[in-house]
Order: structure tokens, then sequence, then C-alpha cells
């Protein structure tokens, strides 16, 4: 499989979670995200993603609302969690 | 157990490590697997994936994702690869790459999609393509630990040539517990008796699992088969919370 050959088409968050290991401990794409915009509850690997690997926008798998940025700037790693009421992570395997 | 060791690496910062090429198997005219050793590899859960990255001599460098499609009990690595033309990573793994030849890798990655035995049954795999290679993981490690949970893989594919690892499923189909269907959707030979249309809504009513059942359903292929079989399996009233998806782009099956 060839995830990010493509452009234009959202994948997983599960697709992003080398990018989001750079940033975290645990292994996000297992943690809980709760929507700002819908209330919703979804696994991180759960939501679309559109990037990949030098950045990536996370959208609700419900509402389509961005829930998450994480990208690779010029100053820095940098993590835009608006659109997110909680992120809730369990100390488990990677 | 891979659990265990897994669960060792949780405070273990990824880091990029050498993978070497062992072996290139020609699965179809366009896929080619890489096995790979890997050097200080910490052992993966059926269904992760890990980052490739290529550098030119330039320092220009290309990163990927692939899944990882040998069991964790395996001591080499295997990624399958989809040759994508326009590709800035693909045609490398599967015109120039050789035996011998080394690349950075990173990983495993992503615990979301990932199938063990103590997730349990029954398992219900859908595949698209080169989508199969984390699907062939969790099959591979299920029958290298004797696994008895049924399982059903459908698998979607253009045209018989196309089907990837097809001897190996046959082969584990005739042990005890896994049903494999195939369907074509370009091309079908002779007399062929599997399926010959894209995955719809019927096509999983007559051979997933009943609904009852609650199985674990793990789906693999392109952004559309994904989204459209999600879709018609939530329809068929199977539970949202164990269909697990993993979207690659728009090519395949």
């Amino acid at each position: 499989m060839d995830h990010q050959e493509e452009a234009g088409l959202p994948l997983d968050g599960n697709a992003a979670s080398g990018l989001l290991s750079e940033l975290f401990a645990l292994d996000v794409t297992v943690a809980e995200v709760t929507c700002d915009c819908c209330g919703a509850v979804t696994q991180v690997g759960e939501t679309k993603v559109y990037g990949g690997i030098m950045g990536a926008i996370f959208r609700c798998a419900q509402c389509d609302s961005v829930v998450m940025r994480l990208v690779h700037t010029p100053v820095g790693l940098c993590l835009d969690m608006r659109g997110s009421r909680r992120l809730l992570a369990q100390p488990v395997a990677r | 157990m891979p659990e265990t060791e897994a669960s060792t690496s949780t405070h273990e910062r990824l880091i990029w490590r050498v993978a070497e090429v062992a072996k290139i198997v020609d699965e179809t005219p366009r896929v080619k697997s890489l096995v790979l050793d890997v050097p200080g590899w910490p052992g993966h859960r059926p269904g992760q994936h890990v980052d490739v990255r290529l550098t030119a001599e330039d320092g220009y460098q290309a990163q990927r994702t692939y899944s990882v499609a040998s069991e964790p009990e395996s001591t080499r690595l295997m990624l399958t690869v989809e040759l994508i033309e326009e590709g800035e990573v693909s045609p490398y793994l599967t015109s120039d790459v050789r035996a011998g030849d080394k690349f950075e890798l990173r990983g495993p990655i992503g615990g979301y999609f990932v199938w063990t035995v103590a997730i349990g049954g029954p398992l219900f795999l859908v595949a698209g393509g080169s989508g199969i290679a984390p699907l062939m993981s969790m099959l591979r490690y299920r029958a290298a630990v004797n696994s008895t949970i049924p399982a059903l893989l459908l698998y979607s594919s253009r045209t018989f040539e196309d089907i990837i690892y097809r001897e190996e499923l046959d082969q584990m189909a005739a042990r005890n517990g896994l049903t494999v269907a195939y369907t074509l959707t370009r091309h079908q030979p002779p007399a062929w008796s599997g399926g010959a249309r894209r995955i719809d809504r019927s096509m999983l009513a007559s051979v997933g699992p009943s609904a009852k059942a609650r199985p674990k359903i793990f789906i693999c292929g392109p952004t559309s088969l994904v989204e459209s079989t999600a879709q018609s399996l939530l329809e068929l009233g199977y539970e949202r919370n164990f269909i697990k998806t993993e979207r690659f782009g728009p090519t395949g099956a």
C-alpha cells in the first residue's frame, strides 16, 4: 500500500500515526477525540486525514469539522487543537 | 507474545532504522513484496504499518507509509508495494530496488487498525487491491498462532492475475476456519465461480457473517471501496464500533 501517492482524498487518522508519534509519547491513533462542533467522540484513527507525513489536518468522522492540525513548520512542529474539546488517551501499548 | 514485546516500546521514541532488502517477490505484474532485514526491529502487531524514507544523493527525501504484510512471528518484515506510475517512492520500490539495497524505515506505527486473538471474532476482512497487505498480516498471524477464530476474507481485484498472495490464501483457506471469497471487477477467467462485480451491499450480505455474530471488521483498499463498504455494512446492521477502516487512495480494484 502506498498511502500518500494520491492528493485530495482523505486517509484515516491511522495514516498520520508516524507524524503523531513525533509529538506524543502515547499512541494517539487509539485516543478519543471529542469534536467541538458536533460533540461526537471518535478514535483519532477514525478521523479523516488530509495530508500525512509533513503535516495533517484531522476532520471529524461524523461532521467533517476540523478537530486537529499537526504540521511541520519552519519554526517547529505545530499542533492546533481548536475544534476539539478533549483528547482522551490510554497509557497502553503502541 | 508479540503484544508484550510491543508494549515495552510504549515509551521508546520512534526511530529511523536501516532496512536491508533480503528478497524481492513478484506478486503480480504491478505488485512486489520486499522482504526486509531490520536490525533492532521491536516487533509489530497485525495491521500496523511503517513509514519508509528514501533519500536521494542531493539530500531530497520522500516518505511514504506502507502496511506490514508479514506476521509478527516472522523474523523478517514484508512490505507489499503496488506500482503507482506517477509516484515518487513506489516506482523505486517496485522497479529499481535490488536485494542488498538499504533504505530507512520507522515503526511499527498505528494501533487503531490492529487485530489480535484477544480482540476475538468472528473476523470479517474486506480488501481491495493492495489493501490486502495489512489483512494478510492478520491472516498469517492467525495461522501462525493456530487460531480457530472463524475468519472471512472478501477480496476485490481487477483481474485474476491481479490477485495478490492467491496461492497462499487458497492454502490457508484449505485449513480450518478461513473462507476466502474473491471478486474480479474487470475481467474474469472462463468458468470463474467467484464474484464478477465491485463489492456492494448485496455481495456483503450474501458472503459476510451474520451481523448478529458481531464480527470484528477490517476494511482496507481504495478510498471509494472503503467508504462504500463501511456505509453498506452500517446499513446491514453491523456495529460501527467494530468497523475499522484504512483508506489509501483511488487505485487498486
